[in-house]
């Protein structure tokens, strides 16, 4: 019953964590273009930053 | 034009435009649009959209539509600008669902979770401490999750009308009503996560549904974005400004530069040059209008600059008759009820019938009102639509993926539905039982070591015939040769030396061509030989027309040409195919011949690809546009096929019949399921486990039987 009282919380804090990532990903425009996240990963960035 | 040079400090704020640009294809494309572009002047950013094919460009303020175009131009791609408002809510609107759906998720794996501790024999103070977890995750949960069906509950029962968003609404509160109430007074059973699970499968549905609508936009808006968004006005005292279309006036002269959309209808004053008529006609020949002859909003000026006085703007223009007629046809599509509707306008009153009666019966059976609301919850939780909410956007996801991955593009998940039905099919023959383009006839005689001449004449022009061979040589690995004196003359050709050598690409002359009277459409190519090279055009078939049609037929859907070409050209066409035809309709024809169809009782298929065919294409039963179409014929369709081939016509029939196959038997296993579960429910004998167990495995088996699908597109 003790463990019960530092696993749940610790799951549920896990879980909202989770979920607040997706929140965000979503927000930041992670989702707005799947097909272009998927090339861009091919183009070669020459320019030196 | 003048080029007005940007702010140097952006004190007025850099704004954003946002362009299509159907022409990307790889990550070459989007970098060299990220790169090339700001480099441009007055451009600061831009970024890429590849899924939307679309371009966010960050420019200084005193930048023009029209400059900016020119942008695009210099690195090589061609942009329309974008105006529509309607997709960026259509994208929020998915947003929305997504966030609920996560929120959904989220709750209800954690609530079962802890479901599952008290199932397995949780009681006492554990069981209390569990119930109130999850009565503090599922609330809050329900609350942001279940909005969407709240709301549209709500607006249906104020209208006093149901839907299948009622049952949802009442049986999702009821259930953490009560959960709520159990939790309270220690009671054994609560349903957040039957409430929650609920919610999660249903917004899953919603988003895959909205995934499917989002793709269908409406075809008037592409159609006012086709005309050019402003023109250069002649002021009377000699100056000439960018004016934008809705400021333009009857009486005004505008100074139209080759290459350039007309924005308003008129009359040509000075100059004369060739138009290309196939965003408003369809066909690929170009027609040639001089001073006195009226000239169309939407058509492209191909040669010279001419001066047009505008006789017709906004919604008096010819291209926005046409943009009425489709909006009148499209409303008569609406009116088509999506089987999934139809389905649930029976299921809602069903299902709180049968939770009343449980309540009813337990009442008099002297049960108390308490457990008479339990079980009605359970017989309300039990129906709920889950697997019927599921079975028809999954099947539809599924089959469409693997349609896009055939080359076939459905916008709209009803298409599939209405596809099926069909039962005649009626095709334009421009542009879409021919290729809609002119293709030069026996390149061949051009010898291998002039191509390279050939190629850099061609590529001086934006003619369409230039245009085309440019294409024809272009598989060829022929590179362009370097060219002097490349001057271009309207209607006549292009000349230039190559070498010191006088070269050129002109208009046949009469003897040139042979004396017979053929009506194609011919290019010479003076390249130092002693005579010169004729080059005939001519509009050929698809490759595989026959084949596909006789598909078709076989399939039960008999074809027929209907065309706004000559009736002699129809009739060949019709002919060499052995189908009927029709020719010399306009669009309003074409369109009143489609609804004297429907109004019979048919369910006609309609293939086009021209403006004019807009309005035919929205009031057919369903739709289908090659990608070479115009905008308008691609936004009116229902669903768009790639490539030259016609044989992706029955093989969308072929989808869309498999698709509603799929779909009825999950139906027959929803309705199964509700069968074999409500008795039991009625009966008191489900506790959330059985609910929870019972609502995943049917949605379970619902996606599975979806899934077959995947093989259906053959």
């Amino acid at each position: 019953m003790n463990g019960l009282l530092i696993l749940i919380p610790v799951a549920l804090l896990l879980g909202l964590s989770g979920l607040v990532a997706f929140l965000w990903s979503l927000r930041a425009g992670q989702f707005d273009d799947p097909d272009g996240a998927a090339m861009r990963i091919l183009i070669d960035d020459e320019s030196p930053l | 034009m003048t080029y007005v040079a940007p702010d140097g400090d952006w004190t007025k704020g850099p704004v954003e435009t946002r362009f299509a640009v159907p022409d990307m294809h790889c990550a070459g494309c989007i970098a060299k649009i990220e790169n090339m572009l700001p480099r441009q002047p007055g451009i600061r950013a831009a970024r890429v959209n590849f899924s939307a094919k679309t371009v966010a460009v960050t420019h200084a303020t005193a930048l023009t539509e029209p400059d900016l175009l020119r942008a695009f131009d210099a690195i090589g791609f061609e942009a329309q600008p974008l105006l529509n408002e309607a997709a960026v809510e259509r994208s929020a609107a998915l947003k929305r669902l997504i966030r609920a759906l996560g929120v959904a998720g989220f709750a209800a794996m954690n609530v079962m979770l802890l479901s599952v501790s008290v199932w397995s024999g949780a009681d006492g103070n554990a069981r209390n401490l569990f119930h109130w977890i999850s009565a503090l995750i599922a609330v809050p949960a329900v609350a942001y999750a279940g909005r969407p069906f709240f709301t549209s509950a709500f607006r249906a029962l104020r209208v006093g009308t149901t839907n299948m968003d009622v049952p949802i609404t009442i049986g999702v509160s009821l259930a953490t009503g009560m959960s709520l109430y159990e939790t309270i007074i220690g009671g054994p059973h609560a349903w957040f996560d039957g409430a929650l699970m609920l919610l999660a499968f249903l917004l899953a549905g919603r988003v895959l549904d909205e995934m499917m609508r989002g793709r269908a936009a409406s075809g008037a808006e592409a159609l006012v974005r086709r005309t050019a968004p402003g023109a250069m006005r002649l002021e009377a005292d000699g100056a000439s400004a960018w004016v934008s279309a809705d400021a333009l006036q009857v009486g005004d002269r505008l100074m139209i530069a080759a290459g350039e959309r007309l924005a308003a209808d008129g009359i040509i004053e000075q100059g004369e040059s060739r138009f290309d008529l196939s965003l408003l006609t369809g066909e690929s020949a170009p027609v040639h209008a001089g001073p006195g002859d009226t000239a169309t909003a939407g058509t492209l000026n191909l040669d010279g600059p001419v001066v047009l006085r505008v006789t017709a703007v906004g919604e008096a223009r010819a291209i926005a008759e046409i943009a009425r007629l489709m909006e009148g046809a499209a409303q008569s599509r609406s009116r088509y009820v999506r089987l999934a509707d139809r389905a649930s306008r029976l299921y809602a009153p069903a299902v709180h019938l049968l939770a009343a009666l449980s309540f009813a019966g337990w009442m008099i059976a002297g049960a108390g009102w308490h457990q008479s609301l339990l079980v009605a919850i359970a017989v309300l939780i039990i129906t709920c639509p889950c697997a019927l909410g599921l079975a028809v956007p999954v099947a539809q996801v599924v089959v469409c993926s693997t349609m896009m991955r055939k080359g076939l593009l459905v916008k709209d998940g009803s298409a599939l539905e209405r596809l099926a039905q069909a039962d005649e099919a009626l095709l334009d023959k421009t542009g879409t039982l021919t290729l809609g383009r002119p293709a030069p006839e026996g390149i061949d005689a051009i010898p291998q070591a002039q191509r390279a001449i050939v190629r850099a004449l061609a590529m001086a022009s934006r003619h369409p015939l230039a245009v085309s061979l440019r294409q024809a040589l272009g598989g060829a690995d022929v590179g362009p040769a370097p060219l002097t004196d490349i001057v271009e003359t309207p209607g006549e050709g292009v000349t230039a030396r190559h070498e010191g050598r006088p070269v050129a690409m002109r208009r046949p002359r009469p003897e040139e061509l042979g004396g017979d009277a053929d009506e194609r459409a011919a290019v010479a190519l003076d390249l130092g030989g002693p005579a010169p090279i004729v080059i005939r055009f001519a509009d050929a078939l698809r490759p595989d027309a026959r084949e596909a049609l006789g598909q078709l037929a076989a399939l039960g859907l008999p074809a027929r040409i209907m065309s706004g070409d000559r009736g002699e050209a129809v009739a060949a066409v019709a002919g060499a195919l052995g189908i009927a035809g029709q020719g010399d309709m306009r669009p309003a024809d074409k369109m009143a011949l489609l609804e004297a169809e429907i109004a019979a009782g048919h369910r006609p298929l309609m293939v086009g690809d021209g403006l004019n065919d807009g309005p035919a294409l929205a009031a057919a039963h369903v739709s289908m546009a090659p990608a070479s179409a115009s905008d308008v014929g691609q936004q009116a369709a229902d669903i768009v096929f790639l490539g030259d081939s016609l044989l992706g016509l029955p093989k969308a029939v072929r989808a869309a019949r498999a698709t509603m196959r799929v779909v009825k038997e999950n139906f027959m296993l929803a309705i199964g399921y509700n069968v074999l579960a409500v008795p039991l429910a009625m009966a008191g004998k489900v506790t959330p486990l059985i609910a929870a167990i019972a609502m995943s495995t049917s949605s379970i088996i619902v996606i599975a039987n979806s899934l077959r699908l995947r093989g259906a597109v053959k």
